[in-house]
């Protein structure tokens, strides 16, 4: 772990301070999320440190519990989306043929309706919950992780050591998970860091419309639909929030690019 | 040499490694390197991968490849010395003065352009000829250099030539500024042997006919001393001994040089067949998906228990692809696979767990035959876990036992692949089909991608393997000597059928058929004189073209 370039220590220094914060988010919120605790709008003072919302919330409160939700939300749909892509990708990958037809057409046709419509009009028809939410968000993220877990993943399984493998009379798992899987491992992990920004802007995206997280649950996206009206008189509500989103997308890409670099170098790589 | 061309002394080149998990840092790959070359002469550099050879030929037009820095001495070229010139005039030597001819003319060629453009391009961009005169010296080159149709050959596109005529057009790319210095660097290797011949002979006349002066490198001396004045060997960036050809081949003085020059001196005696084959291939036809020719047209052979039958052939006979349809990767259209007394089923699915275990395979390149994530004691480990179930400290001591019959030892089982040398990979794969207690091992061009020293380890080791174990092989190879080496009865294969099959002796006495006496022939022969004696006794022109 020496020689962490400046930025990647910028990077994960500021993720590490986001996700900290969304996890003790009961212990460091000075108010509750939705408890009125002064005038509309008020500016920011010793007492309320980023000022209050549309309905007198505390900023700062909302703020660090919207980072939770957000946060929550984005990591699990991520997760969701990348073990469902790359075992279905290593599945097609590793089978061939008709599987890796099917399989490949579908997603595309998935991919040809454009993700944010697609989401809309799901969840404009479903009940809005936080599970629905991140299944949705998982499943339709899910088919670009298997585009790129299938390219790796091809490039792969040609490989002598998997043709070796197979000579050997190995079931289908021990292909996928110890001969594909470790070798596919790093693009994956950079890819994911991408993936966890998109769902960011998705999941606030989704909020801003009315359709992601509803109130008075608060998350970033949420908050500056909340406070927008505020941007004519000058107060910067809705915009504190899209600092957060705008910060946080750039350091989880400076961790991402750094492990991409620090992985590719195995492989005579750059950097 | 009162004036020579080419003037080295004392190159030092280094390079900077990134040592996983550790700070990068400055190495030195070539220590002190000094050598002349006369106009019209020819000097081969002869060494294993690693020793510096391209390197070298590539300092001499100030050229650093990857991150290679020339980092002392002088390069003199027609009485200046380059190293110390500005970028400029470098620019005006390389293309003019000196000229290159890389390992894979295909790699080198841009696809999307006429080979004439890319011939003459040097030639006219260095002012050197106006486009009407380099096209008509290409011409000239063509025809001396034995290409077919030699007026219209640069029209056609990279693609549309054989490997041997696109080496060829690189030699004649290489020799249409008129330069002083030519840099061959493995300009053979990549080609099959029939093919190699010619390209070789035509290098030689028109070395001759220009009156260019050389550096050959290559890991090959018997093709080396069919074109060089002078041989410098060298080992690990240090020169081990330059002299003139005849006394490097005839009365070489250091240790090192007279182990190249005797490599290949395994005995092996032949073995008579048993009356039951372990492998019985009868009457076997496939093709690929996709294709409207058969690959392999009634393929019948036998493999004896204990011994091994060496399939040879050139690139595009279908040797590998009887590999492929015996493992079962490849089904056949028409025949039948008996091994060790029963039927095997036509693909890979139908095949019992038994049937993959006594059947094992070793590939041509080790590096991609492991897997990279994996230490040696988890590669050799699985196939005793998979077949026979042995677990923890059991497997252990097993595998200790593997490593020492391949002669590595203990302390590889924690080592990554990436941590091995070409031959200790090939030797980890060794061990790994052996873990499978096999009846019988397919080895596929297991010492083409090495060099000859550790190439002549594997197959000493494998032979002892042999006689310990009682394993069979099916040995594919292209190079003769390898078979000479180490095989009991011999598969001749051309263009997908077999040639000519028999033991070793049969097959390699005469009366011979046409190719096999062509293939025999071809395989370079450590004596001056060889190259002339062959091309002058050839009766069928090279599979190549």
């Amino acid at each position: 772990m020496k020689n962490i370039p400046i930025s990647a220590l910028i990077g994960l220094i500021l993720t590490a301070l986001y996700f900290l914060m969304a996890l003790l988010a009961p212990l460091i919120a000075p108010y509750g999320m939705a408890e009125v605790v002064g005038d509309v709008w008020e500016p920011s003072s010793s007492k309320f440190w980023l000022g209050t919302d549309n309905i007198g919330r505390d900023l700062l409160s909302r703020m660090i519990y919207g980072g939770r939700t957000t946060i929550f939300i984005a990591t699990a749909a991520t997760i969701l989306s990348f073990v469902t892509g790359s075992v279905l990708a290593f599945f097609a990958a590793v089978m061939g043929g008709w599987v890796d037809q099917v399989l490949s057409r579908f997603v595309d046709l998935i991919m040809s309706i454009p993700t944010l419509i697609f989401a809309l009009v799901v969840l404009s028809v479903m009940p809005v919950t936080i599970p629905i939410l991140i299944v949705v968000m998982g499943l339709l993220d899910s088919t670009r992780v298997y585009r790129l877990a299938r390219a790796v993943a091809v490039d792969i399984s040609v490989m002598d050591y998997v043709e070796a493998a197979r000579l050997r009379g190995e079931k289908i798992g021990w292909i996928i998970f110890r001969e594909i899987l470790p070798n596919a491992l790093s693009p994956l992990i950079a890819e994911m860091g991408l993936r966890f920004i998109f769902a960011v802007l998705f999941v606030s995206t989704l909020s801003f419309l009315g359709l992601g997280v509803q109130p008075p649950e608060a998350d970033w996206g949420g908050i500056v639909k909340e406070n927008k009206e505020g941007i004519v008189y000058g107060i910067p509500a809705a915009l504190l929030p899209a600092v957060a989103i705008a910060t946080l997308a750039i350091s989880v890409n400076l961790v991402a690019d750094w492990v991409l670099n620090r992985t590719t170098s195995l492989k005579g790589g750059r950097g | 040499m009162s004036d020579p061309l080419l003037k080295v002394r004392d190159l030092k080149i280094g390079a900077t490694v990134y040592p996983p998990g550790e700070k990068p840092h400055d190495i030195e790959i070539v220590h002190g390197v000094s050598f002349d070359l006369a106009p019209g002469k020819v000097l081969g550099l002869i060494g294993e991968s690693g020793a510096g050879k391209s390197t070298i030929g590539l300092a001499s037009m100030a050229y650093g490849r990857g991150g290679v820095k020339i980092t002392g001495g002088e390069v003199w070229v027609n009485g200046r010395d380059i190293l110390k010139s500005p970028l400029k005039d470098i620019r005006n030597l390389r293309g003019a003065e000196v000229t290159y001819v890389s390992q894979s003319a295909a790699a080198s060629f841009n696809p999307a352009k006429k080979i004439m453009d890319q011939v003459v391009e040097a030639a006219v961009e260095q002012k050197k000829f106006g486009r009407k005169e380099a096209e008509e010296r290409a011409r000239t080159l063509f025809s001396k250099l034995g290409l077919p149709d030699p007026n219209n050959i640069g029209e056609r596109y990279p693609h549309q030539v054989s490997g041997g005529q696109l080496q060829r057009c690189m030699t004649a790319l290489a020799l249409c500024p008129e330069p002083d210095l030519v840099v061959f660097d493995e300009p053979t290797t990549a080609l099959d042997v029939t093919t190699q011949i010619d390209v070789l002979m035509a290098i030689k006349e028109a070395i001759r006919d220009t009156g260019v002066a050389a550096l050959y490198i290559t890991h090959d001396l018997a093709v080396v001393a069919q074109v060089s004045d002078d041989i410098m060997v060298l080992r690990m960036g240090d020169m081990v001994e330059y002299g003139h050809t005849d006394q490097i081949i005839n009365h070489p003085k250091e240790d090192y040089t007279k182990a190249l020059v005797s490599v290949r001196s395994i005995e092996h005696e032949e073995k008579q067949p048993t009356p039951e084959p372990v492998l019985s291939v009868q009457n076997i036809t496939a093709r690929y998906k996709g294709l409207n020719f058969d690959v392999l047209k009634n393929v019948t052979v036998d493999l004896h228990p204990g011994q091994t039958l060496a399939v040879v052939g050139e690139s595009g006979s279908g040797k590998s692809t009887l590999a492929r349809v015996i493992t079962g990767l490849l089904p056949p259209s028409d025949g039948q696979i008996d091994f060790a007394g029963r039927t095997l089923s036509r693909d890979l699915a139908g095949r019992t767990r038994e049937d993959l275990r006594e059947l094992q395979m070793i590939y041509q390149m080790a590096d991609v035959a492991m897997n990279p994530r994996q230490t040696v004691g988890t590669i050799i480990g699985r196939p005793l876990e998979f077949y026979f179930n042995i677990r923890g400290s059991e497997k252990r001591k097993r595998i200790i036992e593997l490593l020492d019959e391949i002669e590595l030892g203990e302390k590889f089982i924690d080592r990554y692949p990436a941590e091995l040398s070409g031959g200790q990979k090939q030797r980890v794969c060794i061990a790994r089909s052996l873990a499978a207690k096999p009846k019988m091992i397919i080895c596929d061009e297991v010492t083409s991608a090495l060099d000859p020293l550790v190439a002549d380890g594997i197959l000493k080791l494998l032979l002892d393997l042999q006689k310990i174990e009682d394993v069979a092989y099916l040995f594919i190879t292209h190079d003769l000597a390898t078979v000479r080496a180490i095989s009991d009865s011999i598969a001749v294969m051309y263009q997908g059928k077999v040639q000519r099959y028999g033991s070793k002796s049969e097959v390699l006495s005469p009366p011979f058929d046409d190719y096999t006496d062509l293939l025999l022939s071809s395989v370079p022969e450590m004596k001056l004189g060889w190259l002339e004696e062959v091309v002058a006794h050839r009766k069928m022109e090279s599979a190549g073209n």
